[in-house]
């Protein structure tokens, strides 16, 4: 059989299940897209190849004795920014150019656990700082539908990977949009859950009160598999819920009502969204429409013009007391300098990239004294509006439809040296962070330059059920073996 | 609150504080870039927060605890973690002298 990397995770295990390949044939065919890829890429820091193949071998045993599990034997890659045992670690950052943890992320331990096979880290933008992947200290990388284009970020590696079947599925952290975003521009699925549904154990942290760990997929149903196998309760991260998890993947046909979708007009009108964008999700919106299971409704958020101000305020402040850690004392790359100052001070120069510094920098300012309130403080009780407005739209719909970025791919270089319109290009993904909600993107049709432009969803909170259920009515099919199945 | 322009005086006293150091062209970037960070954050000061509770937390969950037991790591773990010290002496790890009068 060709083409094996270019399955969803349904027919890779359909086909290990029955004998048709190994998972060793799986994982090589995965790692031969990598070596004619990756140069061009650039989706991958590290690549395991060795102990990826010897993954494969106990994971082939594993199914030979008749224990194959979902994932057993599945090549899946994991961004650099969530903590692998024994697999160097960089969160895109020089000062991590050597760290390798001693533990597994708890997401990672439960998919590992089953016998997936942990084929490389993807790079990102350093911490998750970033929505195109050019803040990393390893290059920026290509979006596989054009290599002059940006692949998204933070997880872009992950995106870019999983796009481009570079490995069946893949794990990446969202705290402002850092998922979806890059799922969107190349194309894939991309889900970032409730806040809480998740443990963030192991993910390197960079908004404590927002981030969260989720999959980046070929197809809404492996984002459903997936989902189901890493949520849950977690001793680890207490702000973990200990809510059932339900078997999201066995109920994505099942619509137990009609469906009312709110599609909020503010988001519509805003200005610097792309046309063709408009157009793509406007028209899916209509399809949708059609399906007599489903109403449409027109609503107001007014609260969500302040979400990427407060964003801007809540993220920096938690990155600059979580990135206190990263000094190079017990870990990473130490630039010894006269006295204990210098060398902080040295070491994290040199070892962040220049929006990591500028993150810190912002996050400093807003908590230094005389300002705590002004800022923090101010943009937390907006916070608070925030998530009064989305609960007063979610007592009268089921889910709210939304792009999932202003404008598909935009050219490498293009907005780098312009921070506010980098800033909004998470202006629909990074509300549902302020509120904790669950949402993800799905490919939902492609601009002329042959672009993937991505329809997000947003549901209330724990409701990922309804989430996937829609999803999965926005792209039914799964994707036959293709380059580029969408 | 007034629309507020850093000064290079204040970017180096913030890098200071989040120990970064700093060239010269830097601290005039970061000086432009945080101005217009902040002032695009201004924008929050037209939203009327009185009597609004901050949200610190969207969880809801109240008082987690567990037992406060160290848990013992393996020596497999210890010395992975020893082997990752920047710098060592032996097994412990080697640091810059905190007060400036001893070395």
């Amino acid at each position: 059989m060709s083409d094996l990397n270019k399955l969803t995770i349904v027919q890779a295990y359909e086909g290990l299940k029955k004998k048709e390949f190994s998972s060793v044939e799986l994982t090589k065919a995965c790692l031969k897209q990598i070596k004619k890829r990756n140069q061009d890429l650039n989706a991958f820091i590290s690549v395991f190849e060795e102990e990826a193949l010897e993954e494969a071998k106990e994971a082939d045993k594993k199914i030979k004795a008749g224990k194959q599990e979902m994932l057993t034997g599945i090549p899946f890659c994991v961004k650099d920014a969530i903590c692998t045992k024994d697999r160097l670690s960089t969160a895109a950052a020089k000062i991590l150019d050597n760290y390798i943890p001693s533990f597994d992320a708890t997401v990672i331990a439960k998919i590992r656990e089953q016998g997936a096979v942990l084929i490389g880290k993807n790079n990102c933008d350093a911490f998750g700082h970033g929505a195109s992947n050019e803040n990393s200290m390893y290059g920026p990388v290509k979006n596989p539908h054009d290599l002059t284009c940006v692949a998204g970020g933070s997880s872009g590696g992950t995106a870019a990977a999983v796009a481009d079947h570079m490995c069946i599925f893949g794990i990446g952290e969202d705290t402002g949009g850092s998922i979806r975003q890059p799922a969107s521009l190349c194309g894939i699925v991309g889900l970032r859950p409730s806040y809480g549904r998740n443990s963030r154990y192991g993910s390197m942290p960079m908004a404590s009160s927002m981030d969260t760990v989720g999959p980046l997929t070929k197809t809404v149903e492996d984002a459903a598999i997936v989902e189901e196998i890493i949520a849950g309760h977690d001793v680890l991260d207490a702000t973990t819920v200990n809510e059932k998890v339900a078997k999201f993947s066995k109920s994505l046909s099942k619509l137990s009502k009609k469906l009312r979708i709110g599609v909020p007009k503010e988001y519509f009108e805003l200005e610097g969204t792309e046309e063709e964008t408009k157009n793509i999700i406007e028209s899916k919106i209509a399809e949708l429409k059609k399906n007599k299971n489903i109403e449409i409704v027109e609503i107001s958020l007014p609260m969500t013009k302040y979400a990427i101000p407060v964003y801007y305020i809540v993220v920096p402040s938690e990155d600059s007391s979580n990135l206190g850690r990263i000094d190079g004392i017990r870990y990473g790359v130490r630039k010894e300098a006269g006295n204990l100052y210098d060398t902080y001070a040295k070491t994290r120069a040199q070892g962040f990239p220049e929006e990591v510094k500028r993150r810190i920098m912002i996050g400093t300012y807003a908590l230094s004294a005389g300002y705590y309130d002004a800022y923090y403080r101010k943009a937390q009780k907006v916070r608070t509006l925030i998530i009064q407005d989305f609960d007063k739209v979610f007592a009268e719909v089921d889910l709210i439809v939304t792009p999932t970025s202003p404008f598909s791919a935009f050219k490498i270089g293009e907005k780098k040296d312009d921070v506010l319109a980098m800033y909004l290009a998470d202006v629909f993904v990074c509300p549902a962070n302020v509120a904790g909600l669950p949402a993800i993107s799905v490919p939902a049709g492609k601009t002329k330059a042959g672009l993937p432009v991505g329809l997000h969803i947003i549901g209330p909170r724990l409701g990922e059920e309804k989430v996937f259920q829609l999803a999965q009515l926005v792209i039914p099919t799964a994707p036959g073996a293709g380059r580029d199945p969408f | 609150m007034y629309l507020m322009k850093l000064s290079v005086k204040e970017i180096e006293k913030i890098a200071t504080l989040a120990r970064l150091e700093l060239s010269e062209p830097e601290k005039q970037m970061y000086a432009d870039q945080l101005s217009v960070v902040l002032d695009y954050i201004e924008m929050l000061n037209d939203v009327d927060t009185s009597g609004v509770i901050e949200t610190c937390q969207v969880t809801g969950l109240e008082d987690v605890v567990r037992e406060d037991k160290a848990q013992e790591a393996s020596e497999e773990i210890k010395n992975k973690l020893i082997a990752s010290f920047p710098e060592k002496m032996g097994k412990l790890l080697k640091v810059k002298a905190v007060f400036d009068d001893q070395t």
